[in-house]
């Protein structure tokens, strides 16, 4: 491996992180407006001008508070739980392609860390152990209104989970690949995925909420029934871990679904433009899009109420795993048809 | 760092690992250990370029069934002082069982020792990739390839049956 690599790539990863752990902490301002805005409230808007700096501020209070391990506590679990909760989040973004090439200093240099053959089954692996920080979390809080929270979302999102990984699979039918780079290619030239697979994106999209443990979905930490759910016993940064963690997955998770089925970072018009200008401009486009996912995912959470426990299991495995079924063998025997195999 | 260097490393921390499986008392962390363990095997898998096995390892292995494990676990609320105790019969069980296992890893660990000397580690680099795993699957093994996906169907069925049956007793 040559040097430059090295460093292009050891910046890229750190620019990453902390580009991540930014956007996260700019969501908590953005969700308080915008819960502000829908609510006809004002929201936050003491720390600067517009209340700028409140994520600064709301971070130094986490930092400040009494950090606090229950005594009953499973102490290195308790500890460890956060942890594995912002790993599995951060990880995601390596196989992200953010951007066509950008050329700096004579290179050429590849938006995407690791551009993985196999890279949306990493996504689905980093999902699927994602919920390890949550179950050990509430466990190792020896709390009962933990330990549902922890129950409650390892449910959640196993069950979701399937219908979430076969939605997916038409889009590895019609690109052909397992690569995300390849799968935002192939939808170059407004080819997106959206307009052949509508409805793989709708239960994608719900499977998505859910998996973020997000509203209407949040029954894991539903406070109206389990006090704070798994993170009940939580305090100081350890809970700011697992808040910031779902901030965090919830930008990952919005560029996930703007690669799949929205082109990634395809713009209508992009052949007009080429080198640095259309690396700018394409990872501009990108950043809109997951924009407006965040902005969709946030603006559900203050208008829809939460789901009541059976319910959920219902639509999970009654209703989107069987359109989920339908909506694949639909694609594969389209794809059969065109590719002339019937 | 030489491959060969690499290898023996992930090994014994595989083997590291699968050991305080079995050692630890509490049910739970074993649990993730076992998980930690599927995370060495997976790193292993990678380490032989067949990356589709190592993420499918952790995406059954590490996020379906042992959150399964784990799932089960606390509801059971296992700790140390209810830990079952073990009778003559039950040692005399596992000491047969984890002798004839030991007795066949023994002949596998032979047989690459007598006949694995001209292997090199890698001997099709693109053996593990998708396409060729999946053109393998299609063809050559498609039809052990089926009858394992009837089993998994089989399973299936049982499964939905015991639920039903569940059903019945609570009305």
């Amino acid at each position: 491996m040559d040097t430059g690599m090295l460093i292009e790539k050891s910046v890229l990863v750190i620019l990453l992180f902390l580009i991540s752990l930014g956007v996260a902490a700019y969501q908590t301002y953005f969700e308080r407006k915008l819960a502000a805005w829908i609510q006809d409230r004002v929201g936050p808007d003491r720390a600067g001008p517009f209340g700028i700096l409140q994520p600064i501020a709301d971070g130094v209070k986490m930092f400040l508070k009494e950090d606090f391990i229950p005594a009953k506590a499973d102490k290195w679990l308790f500890i460890i739980g956060p942890g594995i909760s912002m790993f599995t989040a951060l990880i995601t973004s390596s196989v992200i392609p953010w951007g066509t090439n950008l050329n700096l200093f004579g290179r050429d240099i590849s938006l995407q860390v690791a551009d993985f053959n196999i890279g949306i089954l990493f996504v689905f692996g980093v999902v699927s152990i994602g919920v390890y920080g949550i179950m050990i979390g509430g466990w190792a809080s020896n709390n009962k209104y933990s330990l549902y929270g922890a129950i409650r979302a390892s449910s959640q999102m196993i069950s979701y989970e399937l219908a979430m990984g076969i939605s997916a699979i038409t889009i590895v039918m019609l690109s052909g690949s397992l690569s995300l780079n390849d799968i935002v290619k192939s939808q170059h030239g407004m080819n997106w995925n959206i307009f052949y697979q509508p409805l793989a994106f709708f239960i994608f999209f719900i499977t998505s909420l859910a998996e973020l443990n997000r509203a209407p979905f949040d029954l894991p930490e539903c406070e109206s029934e389990l006090i704070g759910g798994y993170h009940t016993e939580y305090s100081s940064m350890k809970l700011g871990l697992y808040l910031f963690s779902e901030y965090t997955s919830m930008f990952v998770s919005a560029a996930i679904m703007a690669i799949l089925f929205f082109g990634g970072y395809n713009f209508p018009g992009m052949d007009a433009f080429s080198g640095n200008v259309l690396a700018i401009l394409s990872i501009a486009a990108f950043a809109l899009k997951i924009f407006l996912f965040i902005f969709v995912i946030m603006w559900i959470r203050w208008t829809i109420p939460r789901f009541r426990f059976d319910q959920l299991m219902h639509l999970g495995w009654k209703v989107l795993i069987p359109a989920a079924i339908v909506n694949m063998l639909v694609t594969g025997l389209v794809i059969a048809w065109n590719e002339g195999w019937m | 760092m030489s491959l060969q260097m690499i290898s023996v490393i992930l090994g014994s921390l595989t083997i590291a690992s699968a050991l305080m499986v079995v050692l630890s008392k509490h049910p739970i962390r074993s649990v993730i250990y076992l998980v930690i363990t599927f995370f060495f095997i997976s790193a292993m898998y990678i380490l032989m370029n067949a990356q589709f096995l190592a993420i499918v390892n952790m995406i059954v292995y590490a996020g379906a069934i042992m959150v399964l494990f784990l799932f089960v676990l606390m509801l059971l609320n296992l700790n140390k002082e209810m830990e079952p105790e073990t009778n003559r019969m039950g040692i005399i069980s596992a000491l047969v069982a984890g002798g004839t296992l030991f007795l066949v890893l023994i002949t596998a660990l032979r047989d690459t020792f007598q006949y694995g000397k001209g292997y090199t580690m890698v001997k099709v680099p693109e053996a593990g990739l998708v396409e060729n795993l999946g053109k393998l699957l299609f063809s050559k093994y498609l039809v052990p390839f089926e009858i394992s996906s009837i089993l998994f169907i089989a399973a299936m069925v049982g499964a939905v049956l015991l639920a039903k049956r569940e059903k019945q007793v609570i009305d």
